[in-house]
């Protein structure tokens, strides 16, 4: 369905009062944090900042790092190969090359899934338009590689990120769960249940 | 004159045998179809198309029919109304969507047709957003097998049969059928009776949804990720429209584009897959020169004031000893800045048509079950296996008065009267290749020989210049089909390596400067050759233009 006038909803920007005008107000809050964490540092409250190297960071489980690909429950790779990755992507970054599948339960798999994470400007859109959530972005940060061609990740490595994260406990959030094909169906002990079968 | 009301605007539809779809069309609104096609009989089974009509009588009164009826199988009269944008009518179209739609197994992420798919379109702009299916969906067993280009997902069928119909009445041999009743039903062929006439892979085409995929496109591409261009197949004379689909250097597919001047609706399988040597990685991508019995690259920009040169100083001798070879794969456009190049050298230089492939002879379709063809003939294979024949006699008509066949240049050749010969070839790689051994052999003792073609030869072997061509995927120019119809073909992918198109070759060979623009050639052609006189717009338009010619008829 096209998306109809009377859905479509108009929204103007609310228009600022002299306080906001005068913008010191805005200043003055800034400035709090800032008193509050040299109060904290000085007179023994610990420090603010983080000892990066040495201390690992707690990130929260949707930051945008590293993608992986996700296994199915017989450790195939869930992709269909869709393109929808590669259509949503705003960097271009992801190439597939795609094949019949060799299992009878689906039709298409990925033959080379390749995402070039330099390329990458972790936006998270291709999580968003995967329709059977094979594709997502870990909380793994700290990218680096001694070449470019190191940070190409063809299919086996984004499914030992899988592989990875799974083992460190570090799953990221789903985006969310669709009920597209048999591939995106989700294990039941998950506790995420399926969201309705939205279908148009 | 017949006026049609479509929503309360009228339309002249003069005199035409109009069903309410075309009259519609007419009128700019488009009424959803799946199972009629213009080219198909009406079977009025997909009720896609239902609208409410109604008759304006004389005295501006108007009756409405009490139920929606289908828009495919009602013929548009004078004062007919049709009304596709009232409730009655949209809640038809909406209800028939939905059942359209209980079994389809909404696989878009997988399928090929996504992208260019009517059941999305139509649902999209016609249908309801959400499903009230609350069963189970049928899910018949896909049939990988159902031809050799050709396969079946089952499941997606919304049973319009057009594709049953097009082996029943386009190419009349019946592969296909129905079988079972109701939500049950199949498309299926009889058990070793597959679906491999030649023009078998239209079905793909005229399926609109994926349930029938072409083998040889099968996941290669999404179909938003291809760009597509107005071209003409160059596998024989009949000269199909096209709809070239490439994307980075590669073409992916061929599609037929409607052309009632030239083809109608369709294209055979023999064009449709003859592509594939445009991606080859055989082909020549820059130009060599021999150099102690080896070819070694030399950059353009060398190698075509080198060229130049060397015909001008064996044309200075003995201009009748330098021919010039125009194969029938060239366009008119480069065909003309070849013979103009050579005929500039001196107006003794022979030029003669290249080989023209003939195989077999013309197929014409519907057949009947033993293969024999019925008539009226709904489509012609020709054996003329190369675009433009006529297009390059009438250039040689014209710069010399007569055509000079191959056969007698290789002839002339074998007995020491040729000194240079420029072979403007663009040759497909068909079985038995365009030229045999001996004929190579014969020619073999010309002193320079400039082989300007796509892929290695026997000629290729001992050309003392190779030169590397475009195919007709990359070029833009004109090709005069079978009939005389003059045709624009449009660069549907960028060449690789340091190809560039024959037409910017032979440019350059004439010392002009710029780069090649066909429309601006074109308007040259018109008014330097009487025969393509028809041209002198530039464009051709969609279907192309036909050129008169006294002497046919």
């Amino acid at each position: 369905m096209p998306i109809a006038e009377n859905e479509v909803k108009w929204v103007t920007v609310p228009k600022a009062g002299l306080l906001e005008q005068l913008y010191l107000p805005a200043i003055f809050q800034g400035l709090q944090t800032t008193v509050r964490h040299a109060t904290k540092t000085l007179f023994g409250g610990g420090a603010v900042t983080q000892q990066f190297p040495e201390v690992e960071p707690k990130l929260p489980p949707n930051y945008r790092g590293v993608h992986r690909l996700n296994r199915d429950e017989q450790g195939r790779v869930k992709c269909v190969a869709c393109y929808m990755c590669s259509t949503a992507c705003p960097a271009h970054c992801i190439d597939i090359v795609a094949a019949p599948s060799p299992w009878p339960d689906r039709e298409k798999y990925p033959e080379t899934f390749v995402i070039d994470e330099l390329r990458c400007i972790y936006c998270g859109m291709c999580e968003q338009a995967c329709p059977v959530d094979a594709i997502e972005l870990t909380t793994l940060y700290d990218l680096s590689g001694f070449s470019r061609e190191a940070l190409m990740f063809d299919k086996e490595k984004l499914l030992s990120v899988f592989d990875e994260t799974v083992k460190a406990g570090t799953d990221p959030i789903r985006t969310r769960s669709g009920r597209l094909s048999v591939a995106s169906e989700l294990p039941a002990d998950t506790g995420l249940t399926s969201s309705s079968s939205a279908q148009s | 004159m017949a006026t049609v009301y479509v929503n309360g605007k009228p339309v002249d539809i003069g005199n035409e045998k109009l069903n309410l779809i075309q009259a519609a069309q007419k009128a700019g609104v488009l009424i959803p179809h799946y199972c009629w096609h213009p080219a198909l009989t009406v079977v009025a089974s997909c009720r896609m198309c239902l609208v409410e009509v109604g008759e304006r009588k004389p005295d501006g009164s108007i009756t409405m029919q009490p139920k929606v009826v289908p828009a495919c199988q009602t013929p548009a009269k004078d004062g007919t109304v049709i009304v596709t944008n009232s409730n009655k009518a949209k809640f038809a179209q909406e209800q028939t969507l939905e059942d359209l739609l209980l079994n389809h197994p909404l696989d878009c992420p997988v399928c090929d047709k996504a992208g260019e798919c009517l059941l999305q379109d139509y649902t999209f702009n016609f249908g309801r957003a959400q499903s009230r299916m609350i069963d189970e969906k049928n899910t018949p067993p896909n049939k990988p097998y159902i031809g050799n280009n050709v396969t079946l997902f089952t499941d997606r069928c919304i049973m319009c049969s057009r594709c049953v119909r097009f082996t029943r009445e386009i190419s009349g041999t019946a592969e296909l059928q129905i079988i079972n009743r109701g939500h049950h039903s199949e498309i299926d062929i009889f058990p070793g009776e597959p679906l491999n006439n030649k023009l078998a892979t239209n079905v793909v085409d005229l399926c609109p949804v994926g349930a029938l995929c072409s083998k040889d496109f099968l996941y290669k591409q999404r179909v938003w990720n291809l760009k597509t261009r107005e071209s003409v197949c160059a596998d024989c004379s009949t000269g199909c429209s096209i709809w070239l689909d490439g994307n980075k250097s590669i073409v992916y597919r061929l599609r037929p584009r409607y052309n009632p001047q030239a083809q109608g609706h369709f294209m055979c399988d023999d064009g449709r897959l003859g592509y594939h040597y445009v991606n080859s990685i055989e082909r020549f991508l820059q130009p060599m020169v021999r150099r102690d019995g080896k070819l070694t690259p030399l950059p353009w920009t060398e190698i075509l004031p080198t060229i130049r040169q060397a015909f001008q100083s064996v044309a200075q001798k003995d201009a009748a000893g330098v021919v010039g070879v125009l194969s029938p794969f060239l366009t008119c456009e480069e065909a003309y800045l070849i013979a103009k190049f050579l005929k500039k050298l001196s107006g003794q230089v022979r030029l003669a048509l290249g080989p023209v492939p003939i195989l077999g002879a013309d197929d014409t379709y519907p057949k009947d079950r033993r293969g024999r063809p019925i008539q009226p003939v709904k489509f012609t294979i020709r054996a003329e296996k190369c675009p433009n024949r006529r297009g390059v006699e009438e250039i040689l008509r014209y710069f010399q008065g007569e055509i000079i066949s191959f056969e007698q240049v290789v002839h002339d050749a074998a007995e020491g009267r040729v000194q240079a010969m420029y072979l403007a070839a663009g040759y497909p790689p068909r079985p038995g290749g365009w030229i045999s051994e001996t004929q190579a052999q014969m020619l073999q003792h010309i002193p320079l020989i400039v082989c300007h073609d796509l892929l290695p030869s026997p000629v290729s072997n001992f050309a003392h210049y190779v030169l590397p061509g475009a195919s007709w995927a990359e070029k833009e120019g004109t090709f005069v089909n079978h009939a005389g119809l003059a045709q624009a073909i449009h660069w549907g992918v960028v060449p690789t390596g340091q190809i560039r198109t024959d037409g910017q070759v032979f440019l350059d060979l004439l010392e002009r400067r710029g780069l090649l623009h066909a429309p601006t050639l074109r308007k040259e052609l018109a008014a330097e050759v009487p025969y393509f006189a028809a041209l002198a717009r530039g464009d051709l338009g969609e279907y192309g233009i036909p050129l008169n010619d006294e002497r046919s008829a």
